[in-house]
């Protein structure tokens, strides 16, 4: 936006009168620019809105209508626990703990492994895909478009294909999981990778390493606390994740869910749930501790 | 720069030997991390019914798979799919927008230096941090049993799930406002007003913005998979079209949904590094 046009006349213009018609001229033509800006930004918000509004048949009766039929949902899925005899309550929300409890730990299971095989996958392939380790650029760009694809198709279609190649269950999940942390995490380290200070590349180059050696010794001591950092956010979200891969058959509590949910059984919806944050909360608070004491509190707070 | 001498180094060796090994606690500490990670990832492993046979008979039956969608092709329903796809954007566009318009108000709340209440701010946020654990899919499932089948459960699954988010952020963003416009604005003899509109909404807006934009970006991705569990968008199309075993036209489907993802991420993310 800086079209803003020299001052017409060569001469600096001196007086305190001049300097000021100038600034004022400026000023003008900035705000008008600015306003024409906000206007073209206003007007693709207000089509963007009116094509969605019309393609998803959106509407605001609709939504006063709706937003009760969920909100009706919600409350039913509320057990009914009383004070007098609460633990006898609690015990009958949660009749299927000890089952439930064998999913959770199959979901977090999923998440782990899924993680540590992606991370392994993304470890072999984030070298060749950061622009300042390798030569080749066909490989750059081999090892880019691979990651960019793992990383783009949807986590659960991956797992609708796997289903149907390896079978139901949670080794068709913890693949899927696999393939698409591969993706994210690969860029991720890459663009760790890309940080990297030169100098001891340079150096173990000068004392004769190979590029396997430069990579063990130039690079890797660098940037693992970033890994290890990494790789305990991705867990969280593949824990997460895992939880939702049961609706289509990949194992995990989702399935307990979805049966949960299409057959109506209100207090076992609420109670899954309330599992599931419980679960998903100790892990995002025990990772951003580990997180915190493997980099550092600033890195963290700047990332 | 020459090396030193062996002597050298086997004298300081001698002298300091806790610069070449670490002391014991330390290496047993770490051995039993490793032999406690192993044993977690062989654990797994064998709950999962992981196997080199399995494996492989799956991934020939991938690859029969891969040599069945090849050539994608959209069969005749062509203009279907780009509706889905459309709708699937529409989705997630007006999905975000609610989740921020709902979550304006709460980031205020939350925030430390509007509501200086120290447990009502650490109650909200943890309150704000519990229904991140919840994945989008599960609320789009919740959602088509409550209102139906439809785009309409999908805008409002995605629109939920990342309210909490958002006003998180938006706290954040409200926290780390700049003490001093604010004050220079009421030093020239502003009104509560003039404070929110030229002292915070300036410092605030473009991080919101941007916050916005990159989860409309991530929302765009959540949006193609919704239909899966029937809450409209190109998932119901692509699941369905898994399910009856028409391998090509599903090529196609992900083809265009790598596509979509691709073009909205590098459109939002010029207005991103525009906005900041």
């Amino acid at each position: 936006m800086s079209t803003l046009p020299p001052t017409a006349s060569p001469m600096r213009p001196s007086t305190l009168d001049e300097r000021l018609t100038s600034f004022n001229e400026r000023y003008r033509q900035q705000k008008i620019t600015h306003r024409n800006w906000t206007i073209l930004y206003g007007a693709l918000f207000l089509v963007a809105l009116a094509g969605s509004v019309f393609v998803s048949d959106f509407s605001i009766p609709k939504l006063v209508k709706g937003l009760p039929m969920a909100w009706n949902y919600i409350v039913g899925t509320m057990p009914t626990l009383t004070l007098e005899n609460f633990w006898s309550d609690l015990a009958e929300w949660y009749w299927g703990l000890r089952y439930w409890l064998r999913l959770l730990v199959e979901t977090i299971l999923m998440g782990f492994v899924g993680t540590v095989l992606g991370g392994v996958f993304a470890l072999a392939l984030c070298f060749p895909a950061a622009r300042n380790l390798v030569e080749s650029t066909g490989v750059y760009f081999a090892a880019r478009r691979i990651l960019e694809f793992c990383r783009t198709v949807p986590e659960l279609v991956f797992a609708l294909i796997f289903v149907f190649a390896f079978g139901l269950g949670p080794f068709a999940g913890v693949l899927a999981i696999a393939v698409h942390t591969a993706g994210s995490l690969g860029k991720l380290f890459a663009e760790v990778n890309e940080n990297v200070d030169p100098r001891p590349i340079e150096g173990v180059r000068a004392a004769g390493g190979n590029w396997p050696m430069i990579m063990r010794l130039g690079v890797v001591p660098q940037v693992l606390p970033n890994y290890a950092s990494y790789l305990l956010l991705r867990f969280e979200i593949n824990v997460r994740g895992a939880s939702a891969l049961g609706l289509v058959g990949a194992g995990g509590i989702g399935e307990e869910l979805y049966v949960a949910i299409r057959q109506f059984e209100y207090t076992d919806i609420s109670a899954i749930m309330l599992l599931l944050i419980l679960t998903t909360s100790v892990i995002d608070i025990t990772c951003e501790f580990i997180r915190h004491r493997l980099i550092g509190h600033s890195l963290t707070q700047s990332a | 720069m020459t090396a030193a001498p062996h002597a050298d180094i086997a004298r300081l060796r001698r002298t300091h030997p806790q610069l070449f090994s670490r002391p014991l606690s330390e290496k047993l500490r770490d051995w039993a991390l490793w032999l406690g990670f192993f044993a977690l990832l062989g654990f797994g492993l064998w709950w999962i019914d992981a196997s080199p046979m399995r494996l492989i008979a799956g991934l020939n039956k991938l690859g029969l798979l891969v040599t069945l969608m090849i050539p994608p092709w959209p069969g005749d329903g062509f203009w279907e799919y780009c509706q889905a796809m459309l709708e699937t954007l529409a989705m997630a566009f007006l999905g975000t927008l609610i989740a921020a318009i709902v979550a304006l108000p709460l980031g205020f709340l939350g925030a430390k230096n509007i509501v200086p209440n120290w447990l009502f701010h650490f109650s909200l946020r943890r309150f704000f941090d519990a229904f991140r654990g919840i994945d989008g899919l599960v609320w789009a499932l919740i959602f088509v049993s409550a209102v139906g089948l439809g785009p309409f459960a999908g805008v409002l699954a995605i629109a939920v799930g990342d309210v909490m988010i958002f006003s998180k952020l938006f706290a954040e963003a409200i926290e780390n406002t700049d003490r001093k416009p604010v004050e220079g604005v009421r030093a020239s003899g502003g009104g509560d007003v003039h404070v929110m509109r030229l002292g915070v909404f300036p410092q605030v807006f473009p991080v919101m913005m941007s916050h916005v934009l990159y989860f409309f970006e991530s929302n765009v991705r959540s949006a193609t998979i919704l239909g899966i569990v029937g809450a409209g968008g190109i998932g119901l199309q692509l699941s369905d079209r898994i399910r009856i075993n028409n391998w090509q036209e599903a090529a196609f489907i992900i083809l265009m949904i790598l596509v979509t993802v691709s073009v909205i991420d590098a459109v939002s993310r010029r207005i991103r590094a525009k906005l900041t």
